[in-house]
Order: structure tokens, then sequence, then C-alpha cells
């Protein structure tokens, strides 16, 4: 563990992520301590410029404070794209452990499955799926797993597939270990470095996507989301700048954050690769 | 023959992607809550119950699930994409008038990432490890990660509010039905030059990424290596030995983006108020205007299995070594 992190924040780049990434999470876990009040409540005159008016980031059409905004946003952001990478990594590992290990037909309809789900226009399909079962954090979290998981169950299939055939493994299968057990205990475990960056990337494609549903109207309107705080400055942009460029930022930076997190994973991880 | 058989074995495939995609489209009507033929009548013809009777009707929904299933297939194979209450017309008709624009916003989008991308992984790739290199790698991380709609506003600000050089919105000027052809079609060109750039910047950030590691990798091989024993300049050992090696990946992974790319052209045409499919989403959306929304993603996945087929006839072009397989 300990040279883990030393290998991981040998990169500086990776600790720039890490700190960064902390900065947002922290920021969510403190809101209701920094703005108690809710984001939608209107508390200051609409309008403000940044600064004015004792509001850090300006206020918005309605007098709502940005700066809330952009606190409570990021329970949002972090909240879905932990869940809904968790969801795609359900689905993926799941569906890749059985390709891989079973091999034959069902290997070759369970690729079928995942190409087709792959060449579909995913965020197409996001927008219907929240649209037609209402927009809810619930419905969100599963639109976007539904979309994220096939590079997940390809890589986790690709790395069964290599692993299965290792010696340990099939010593495991001669002592007469279940099937269930040789996957869980020998051969995911040896399997799971790759997919663990690769979901740390979908963590962050899963908050530009829910950034962009909740842009075009599809948030759960009971929390307040950086996307729709873009989608509802965008008509007054020729008069107040500040209400879609701060809560863009936002959503820019904790992008970046989790993609070095996940790029500094990925070298200490698997060094051959990243060399290579 | 052979190669009758192999077209035949990839129309299957394409029959069943789509057969697929028809059924997501009808498990989602009827997991959605309440009726379904509310769904299929979409929110504001809900309201009318002689219409919830016709579409009932029409669409079997009192008969067994896999009838049902079957009649909403045929109905899609016939081409009709159902009606939409809302603008009080077919949804194909509806999707086939904005077609143009977004294909014109698209393709356009999905040659200039391209040959941006290509062009600075090059760049980044000869310059492997020095500041350049850097300067390239840090840019395209940070496109790779800005929200697109968002980078869209933040142009209009910049080109539009600020600057007046380009217009922020819309296709054409308002004007447009007075000018000749030449000065139409420059309007037009005037009005796409920021959608463009907005939907290319991630996918260029993308290519740019992926061009850099792959021409470092090919860098290494033998055959790089001959031809500089052979005595050929690095400008040569690029264009002939490394560029059309290195670009294969890049061009198939572009190719699995075409979905990626029309789910981005959505939000863009949003932002600009582009005519095309993507804004016509968004109304959609906002109308709750299922029909229409349900044949976007039917048609929109029939678009992006042709780009694939498109892309592997480019990629047969660019490697001549697949040829056989």
């Amino acid at each position: 563990m300990q040279g883990f992190m030393r290998t991981f924040l040998s990169r500086p780049a990776g600790g720039v992520g890490l700190v960064l990434l902390a900065l947002v999470c922290l920021l969510a876990i403190v809101a209701p301590l920094l703005y108690p009040v809710s984001p939608w409540e209107m508390v200051g005159i609409p309008f403000s410029r940044p600064g004015e008016n004792g509001m850090l980031l300006g206020s918005d059409t309605l007098g709502r404070d940005i700066a809330a905004g952009i606190v409570h946003g990021a329970r949002v952001s972090i909240l879905i794209g932990f869940a809904s990478t968790a969801t795609a990594l359900g689905i993926g590992v799941l569906l890749g452990c059985i390709a891989g290990y079973a091999g034959g037909a069902v290997d070759a309809a369970i690729v079928r499955f995942t190409e087709i789900f792959q060449t579909i226009p995913s965020f197409v399909l996001a927008i219907l799926f929240v649209a037609i079962l209402t927009p809810s954090i619930t419905t969100i979290i599963l639109a976007i797993g539904l979309v994220s998981w096939p590079p997940l169950s390809r890589l986790t299939r690709a790395q069964v597939k290599t692993v299965s055939q290792r010696e340990f493994v099939q010593a495991a299968r001669c002592q007469g270990q279940s099937t269930i057990s040789v996957v869980l205990r020998h051969v995911l475990p040896n399997a799971v470095s790759p997919i663990i960056v690769a979901g740390s990337l979908t963590v962050a494609a899963a908050i530009l996507i829910e950034a962009a549903l909740s842009f075009m109207g599809l948030g759960d309107p009971n929390f307040m989301s950086w996307g729709y705080m873009i989608g509802a400055g965008r008509t007054v942009i020729r008069q107040a700048w500040w209400m879609s460029v701060f809560p863009g930022i936002a959503i820019l930076l904790t992008v970046v954050a989790i993609n070095l997190v996940g790029e500094a994973l990925n070298d200490t991880l698997n060094p051959r690769i990243s060399r290579a | 023959m052979m190669i009758l058989s192999r077209l035949c074995a990839k129309l299957a495939g394409i029959v069943f992607t789509i057969l697929v995609i028809t059924s997501i489209n009808f498990v989602l009507i009827h997991a959605a809550p309440g009726d379904p033929a509310m769904v299929i009548a979409g929110q504001s013809g809900a309201a009318d119950a002689k219409f919830i009777e016709q579409v009932r009707a029409e669409y079997g929904l009192d008969q067994p699930f896999l009838v049902q299933l079957g009649t909403y297939i045929g109905k899609v194979v016939q081409l009709d994409l159902g009606y939409s209450y809302r603008q009080r017309a077919e949804v194909s008709q509806l999707i086939l008038e904005r077609l143009g624009p977004t294909l014109m916003l698209t393709l356009s989008a999905f040659f200039l990432s391209l040959i941006g991308g290509v062009l600075f992984g090059a760049f980044a790739g000869r310059r492997h490890g020095t500041w350049a290199d850097l300067a390239v790698s840090l840019i395209s991380l940070l496109f790779y990660a800005t929200p697109v709609f968002w980078l869209g506003l933040m142009l209009v600000l910049v080109f539009s509010i600020q600057l007046d050089w380009l217009p922020a919105f819309g296709y054409a000027n308002i004007r447009a039905s007075s000018f000749g052809p030449i000065e139409y079609a420059l309007d037009v060109a005037k009005h796409l030059i920021l959608p463009v750039v907005t939907l290319s910047a991630i996918y260029m950030a993308v290519y740019t990424r992926l061009m850099r590691s792959s021409l470092i990798e090919v860098s290494h091989e033998d055959h790089v290596r001959t031809a500089r024993a052979k005595g050929l300049n690095e400008g040569q050992i690029l264009r002939r030995h490394m560029l059309r090696n290195a670009a294969v990946p890049v061009v198939t992974f572009a190719g699995l983006q075409a979905g990626a790319l029309i789910g981005g052209a959505v939000v863009v045409e949003t932002v600009f108020s582009w005519p095309g499919i993507g804004r016509l989403t968004f109304d959609a959306v906002t109308a709750r205007d299922y029909p229409v929304l349900l044949g976007l993603f039917l048609m929109m996945s029939v678009l992006v299995i042709a780009t694939n087929h498109l892309t592997d006839v480019l990629h047969r072009i660019i490697d001549p070594r697949i040829k056989g397989r």
C-alpha cells in the first residue's frame, strides 16, 4: 500500500488531481454547513454581479446565489458520477465475467449484445430513458449506468479470458472449487486493476452526461445541479455571463481532476502497459 | 460466393441490431409509469380521449404482449414511426426534414476533428517528451474534460458577444431569402463555424491523444528503423512510413464514435438553435413529445449503423491488409 501511494504521488498530475477531487468532495460534504439555505431559495437581488450584494459569484435571474448552487451541485455531480459508475460496473463486470469465463456460445451472444449497445447513440438513449421514466436521481443514475457498461464489459471479458488460462486458476479448478469461487477468489482479483482504471474514467464521463442531461432540462427537479444552472443561464448570457461561466468551470475542474487521478492510477496499477 | 455470404451475414447483423433497438423502444414505452397509450400519444396528445382510443386500437394495446411487440415492429418496418400530436405531423416526416442540417454539422465535425486530431497528434508524437508535446497533451486533456454545451456558450460569449465576429445562433440570416445562392451558402457557412468547432473540440482532443501514442508506438517499429537506416530524412519517414500506420487505430476509433458524435450534436444544436434533429430532440424533450423521441432514437441508431459500415470501407482503403478478412 505504501509503495502504491509513493508511485501514485510521484506523478505530479496524480497529486494535483487527488487534491482537486478531494476539494470537490469536501465541498459536497460541507455544502449544508456552508450554505444552509436551499440553493433554490431567492436570497438577494436578481442579476447581481459577482461580489455584489454579498454574493461571491453573483446571483441568477431569480436572485438565487450562484455560489450556493455550485456547492450544492457538487453533491449531485459526485453522487451521480459514482453511483452510475457502480451501476455500470455491476452490469459490465458481471457480463464480462460470464462471457470471458464461459466462452463458447454464451460468450458469442454476450459479445454481440455488447456490440449492439456500443453502437447505439448512448446519450440519446439516456435522454429517452430519463424523459419517459420521468427525471429523478434514480432514473438518471440508471440511465447513465445503462449506457456506460459496454466498454467495462469488453475490458472485463478480455482480462478474465487471459487470467483464466493461467496455471493457478487451473490448479484451483482441479482442487474442485466451484466456478463462482474460482472466478471471485482467483480470476477477478488478478484481473481487476485495468477495470479500476477504466471505472475511474467512467466516473468523469458520467458527470459529463449528467451535466448534459440536466442542461437539456432532464435533471432531478429537487436538486440543484451544474448542468441545470448553465441551461438556465444560457438565455441571459448576453447580460449575465457569470450565471453560466462558473458552473461550467466547476464541471471542468471536477472532470479534469478525475481524469488526472485515473491516469495516475493507470501508471501505478499497470506500469507495463503505460510505459510501453 | 464468399462475398455474397459475407454480405448476407452483414445484412442479418444490421437487421438484428435494428430489431434490438426497436425492442428497447417498446420496453421503454411499457416501463413508463401509467398507460402505454399515453406514452405513444405524447403528453399533449394524451388529453384527447378519442386520439388515445385510436392509438390503443392501432397499436393493439389490448392484445397479448407478444402481439403488441409484433405490431410495433411491423409499424417500424413500414417506416411508420408514429404521429406527433403536438406538431400535427408524421414523426418520420419531421425527422427527414431536419436531417440535412444535422448531417452537415456532424460530417463537418467528423472530418475536422479527424484531420485536426491526426495533425496535432503527429505534431506532439514527433516531439515526444518536449514542452510542445506536454502543451498539446495538456490542452487536449482540458478540452476532453469540457462539457460540450458549455464550450459552445463560451465560444458564443467570446466570438459573438464580445468580438461580434460570428453569429450566435441559427442556420441562416433572417434576410437570407433575398440572398443569391453564393451569398446564401457563405451565410450558412458562417453560421456553421461555431457549432462545428464546438462539436469537434472534444473529439479532436481524443484523436490527438490517440494519434500521439499511436505514432510513438509506430516509431519503435522495425520498418521505421530500416527506413532511417536507408538514409531517408525524417519528414519522408513520417509521411511515407509512419502516418498511415499510426492513423489506422484513430480511424477505427473515430468510426466507433459516430454514436457519441450524434449525441454531441443534440446538445450543440440546442445551444446554437441549429435546426437539425438534435434541436428537434430538445424540443421533444421539453414538450414531452414521446413519439418524436422514440422515432429520433431509432433514426439516429440507424444513422450510426450506416456510419459504422462506411468507416469500415474507409478502413479498408487505408489499411489494405484487412481486405482478405
